[in-house]
């Protein structure tokens, strides 16, 4: 056990710390954190933008290179595109069925092991990434710091691509080839789902 | 320990957690850190997304290119920076920072993603004009004093230290997943950078 004397001196001190503590002096700019958690939490806080970002990192694994880092960098680059049409209110129609779409197309080519050309894999992926983006902008909470929201929410994105791809790498085990494939047909299902959720 | 220290010593400690919890809001900026201009400087910069992320877009691109890339845009843009700041501390304020910022975003981080092979010289014209309009915008900010122009020096120093640090950190990059994996990131600045466009545009 502490001995009294020095229990007694470290709680005068800490009582002497607080007493004369200073103003805190910390705050970058109101609301910057916040701007940068918020966009951080929003691609993945819902189970459909996260099925499909996941999805792209499978599908890319599972293409092999160029595919593997193609498909990673062209959707947040579209995506953003989309956010943008968001952010100034131009509409797109049919987001929340483009979303869902995009979970059941991603699911069953992983599924299904489809092996299009890169451009049309791509192409793919950054018509899908328009309907994430601008559902994106669109829902965007007032008071956001701007750049840390956006900043926040690309990362996240890249971080599901990445998870997607560090799963999809046991493609190369033999026993992998199926495990990637019965994820993909769990993401499409999940797209199925949320296709019923939008449509009803 | 007896019952009567120990009480005392309990109401001791919740005076101390009182205490403690009555503290104010944070009201500042860290433009003060109180440690003087220098550091003043320093830290603006660390801590303005704004300015921090073309900065290190320059160094991702300027690594990607090379050890002679790197050393040319690690001299030339803090050294621009500097210049800018010191012309920007008697000019009035300019509101176009996102703008700007946006658009750096989108170029440098399109130039890393897309690994282009650049001339020495456009990545030191690149480099300069950065450092002159980034520097420039953080000047009017300031506005002139003797402490603001000492603060010029910190962020001329933090954007060398950046600069040399993650240029450095490219250069070095052998295996092929080191460099797209940079290239990736260029992506992110890019997206980061046309989703502010489309806030600005917004207002």
């Amino acid at each position: 056990m502490m001995p009294t004397a020095k229990l007694r001196s470290i709680a005068v001190l800490g009582m002497l710390t607080a007493v004369w503590a200073p103003s805190a002096l910390a705050h970058v700019l109101q609301g910057e954190a916040y701007g940068f958690v918020t966009g951080f939490l929003h691609p993945i806080s819902g189970a459909d933008h996260v099925l499909a970002m996941v999805a792209v990192g499978l599908w890319g694994a599972q293409l092999g290179a160029p595919a593997i880092w193609v498909l990673p960098v062209a959707f947040p680059l579209v995506m953003a595109m989309g956010g943008m049409l968001g952010f100034l209110g131009v509409p797109l129609p049919g987001v929340e069925y483009g979303i869902a779409a995009s979970a059941i197309v991603l699911g069953a080519a992983v599924a299904f092991e489809a092996r299009p050309s890169l451009v049309i894999a791509a192409l793919v992926v950054g018509c899908f990434a328009l309907f994430h983006g601008h559902a994106h902008g669109t829902e965007l909470p007032p008071g956001q710091s701007a750049l840390l929201y956006s900043m926040g929410f690309v990362i996240a994105t890249g971080c599901l691509h990445a998870v997607g791809i560090g799963i999809g790498t046991v493609h190369r085990r033999p026993w992998g080839r199926q495990l990637l494939r019965v994820a993909g047909t769990v993401v499409a299902a999940g797209g199925i789902f949320f296709m019923w959720q939008a449509v009803a | 320990m007896t019952r009567s220290s120990t009480l005392r010593l309990r109401a001791g400690i919740v005076a101390m957690l009182v205490f403690a919890s009555g503290c104010g809001p944070a009201e500042a900026h860290l433009n003060a850190t109180g440690m003087g201009p220098i550091y003043d400087g320093l830290v603006h910069f660390l801590t303005s997304p704004e300015d921090l992320v073309p900065a290190l877009a320059l160094g991702l691109l300027a690594g990607l290119r090379g050890a002679p890339y790197g050393r040319r845009a690690m001299f030339t843009l803090p050294a621009a920076w500097l210049l800018g700041s010191l012309f920007g501390l008697s000019a009035a304020l300019v509101s176009a920072g996102t703008l700007w910022a946006s658009l750096w975003f989108m170029l440098l981080g399109g130039l890393v993603v897309a690994d282009a092979k650049l001339s020495l010289r456009s990545v030191t014209a690149l480099s300069a004009l950065l450092g002159i309009v980034h520097g420039y915008l953080n000047g009017t900010g300031m506005g002139f004093s003797p402490q603001s122009v000492v603060a010029t020096l910190g962020l001329a120093a933090a954007v060398f230290v950046l600069v040399v640090l993650v240029a450095a950190l490219v250069v070095q990059l052998r295996a092929q997943w080191g460099r797209i994996a940079v290239r990736v990131g260029g992506s992110w600045i890019a997206a980061s950078g046309l989703l502010m466009l489309g806030w600005f545009i917004r207002g």
